[in-house]
């Protein structure tokens, strides 16, 4: 049986004299954590905007394999998005058209542990807080499919652990295909089930993650994608 | 669960009854030090009449029912010279803000026409219009006019492209992407123009009452100078003071009342 959420294939994109992404292929499973890393201008981000629909492919195909068409996909970015009129809870339920929408909200600010906030401006709160509002978003709509593009790159290191923690948390429980775009090899080592170097505009490389891994495994595993993504000629031998 | 932080606002506030005298400060001293100058006859009424001069003069006009006739007249005028021309800027401006077609097909002209100086059309106003109401309205609104559509169309081009591409991602039809995301956004930008076509609308409407009017407080001023009453003209000029500043208090009413939400912050990170 074939339980493939998204089929990426050959897909090219290009801005008129850039490539962008060159003959991509890529398959994820449902209930996958894939982090994508690489150099900046690797074609990353342009990948996730492809899969979230918000542009695309010059040519080839991005295929999302479920019969709910109706906000499968969320995206949650590095700059949390919020709109600095709204309140928290407004933040979450502005773009939903269920009844119990206000409900819903308040469930998600307590599962990300701001329920206290709900009647906050953005304004108001921290840069984790902001981005916990975010991902609360993100989850308003029930997807089954969470595009992370760089959305702890601008936390600092404590918070950006217990985001890692509480975003891992609600992946595994809620079952979501989850797709994180970062420059932090360790974040990836640490969060996916699957980690995928691009380089050079394409899929250069693929590491799988231990299932429960340790400290020590997380860094190995973190020094190897490092290692493909910077070609150390030692890195890829012990590869070998 | 986190506890919230104690919220205030982020402008810092003086004790009250000082934050709320300061700005009546210097207006007082100079009517006072105006009052002590005139009474010690440091100051001739025929340069300059007497704050209690002006005061018994405005009570007198009130009585007589000149002053409030030609208040009511000026503050028509202003207002609905206001409302013509403020909508027609803020239409322009969203269309053209919001097509890049319209934006191209009027833009270019309507800053052609925005570089005249509007006061230069009053010539070409009075003999088209003559000197009625339609006239000083005219000039009014086409003065408020370009200030709201400047802002309304740099508030909407300037609209954060991560927040259309977040209410995109989110499926938001065109009407909910208005109303949920441009024009909030464009809104401070809106109350901007707003508060300097109000600026502009009293300027012009001084000037149009001056030139070509049989009534209003500009024609008041005209015509106590032709009686060299100088009680009446520096009423006047007082009356236009009081004016703009009220104007200028509703307007940042509104600011308070719809963007409230900026004058919040934390008070601990």
């Amino acid at each position: 049986m074939n339980n493939s959420m998204i089929t990426i294939k050959n897909v090219n994109k290009t801005y008129e004299n850039l490539t962008a992404l060159h003959d991509v292929s890529l398959d994820i499973k449902q209930g996958e954590f894939i982090a994508l890393v690489g150099m900046s201008g690797g074609g990353k981000s342009t990948l996730l905007r492809l899969i979230a629909g918000l542009e695309k492919p010059t040519s080839g195909s991005v295929q999302i394999n479920s019969t709910d068409t109706k906000s499968l996909i969320q995206v949650m970015f590095q700059e949390d998005r919020l709109l600095p009129w709204m309140s928290v809870l407004d933040n979450l339920s502005f773009g939903s058209k269920d009844k119990n929408t206000k409900a819903h909200a308040k469930e998600l600010l307590d599962l990300v542990e701001l329920g206290d906030y709900a009647d906050h401006f953005p304004n108001q709160l921290s840069g984790g807080q902001k981005q916990r509002v975010a991902l609360a978003r993100a989850l308003m709509s029930h997807p089954k499919i969470l595009l992370l593009d760089e959305p702890l790159g601008a936390l600092d290191a404590l918070t950006r652990r217990k985001m890692q923690d509480l975003i891992l948390d609600i992946c595994q429980k809620q079952n979501l295909t989850t797709i994180l775009v970062t420059h932090d090899v360790e974040e990836a080592a640490r969060m996916a089930d699957r980690i995928v170097v691009m380089k050079d505009s394409t899929n250069s490389y693929e590491e799988t993650c231990p299932k429960n891994r340790n400290a020590g495994q997380i860094g190995i595993v973190a020094d190897r994608v490092l290692g493909e993504i910077l070609e150390e000629p030692e890195v890829q031998q012990q590869t070998a | 669960m986190q506890k919230p932080v104690t919220l205030t606002t982020t402008r810092k506030k003086i004790n009250l009854p000082i934050d709320k005298l300061l700005p009546f400060l210097i207006p007082i001293i100079v009517i006072l030090l105006w009052q002590v100058s005139s009474t010690l006859g440091w100051l001739s009424s025929s340069v300059l009449p007497s704050p209690i001069a002006v005061l018994q003069d405005g009570i007198e006009l009130t009585q007589s029912g000149e002053l409030p006739k030609n208040l009511s007249i000026s503050l028509y005028r202003a207002t609905a010279g206001l409302i013509i021309g403020g909508s027609v800027g803020f239409i322009l401006g969203f269309v053209n803000g919001m097509s890049n077609t319209f934006r191209l097909l009027f833009d270019s002209s309507i800053q052609m026409f925005r570089n005249i100086p509007h006061l230069a059309l009053i010539p070409l106003i009075i003999l088209w219009l003559g000197i009625n109401e339609s006239a000083k309205i005219s000039l009014v609104a086409i003065g408020t006019m370009f200030p709201v559509y400047i802002n309304t169309f740099h508030g909407i081009r300037s609209v954060d492209p991560d927040l259309i591409e977040m209410g995109e991602s989110y499926e938001l039809s065109k009407h909910q992407m208005f109303f949920k995301i441009i024009f909030p956004a464009a809104l401070p930008q809106i109350l901007v123009g707003i508060r300097y076509a109000l600026g502009v609308m009293w300027t012009t409407l001084i000037v149009a009452e001056t030139i070509s009017a049989s009534s209003g407080i500009g024609y008041m001023a005209n015509n106590a100078e032709d009686f060299v009453d100088m009680e009446t003209v520096v009423l006047c000029i007082v009356i236009y003071a009081v004016l703009g500043k009220i104007s200028d208090l509703v307007a940042k009413s509104f600011e308070s009342l719809l963007l409230d939400w900026q004058n919040t912050g934390r008070s601990n990170a």
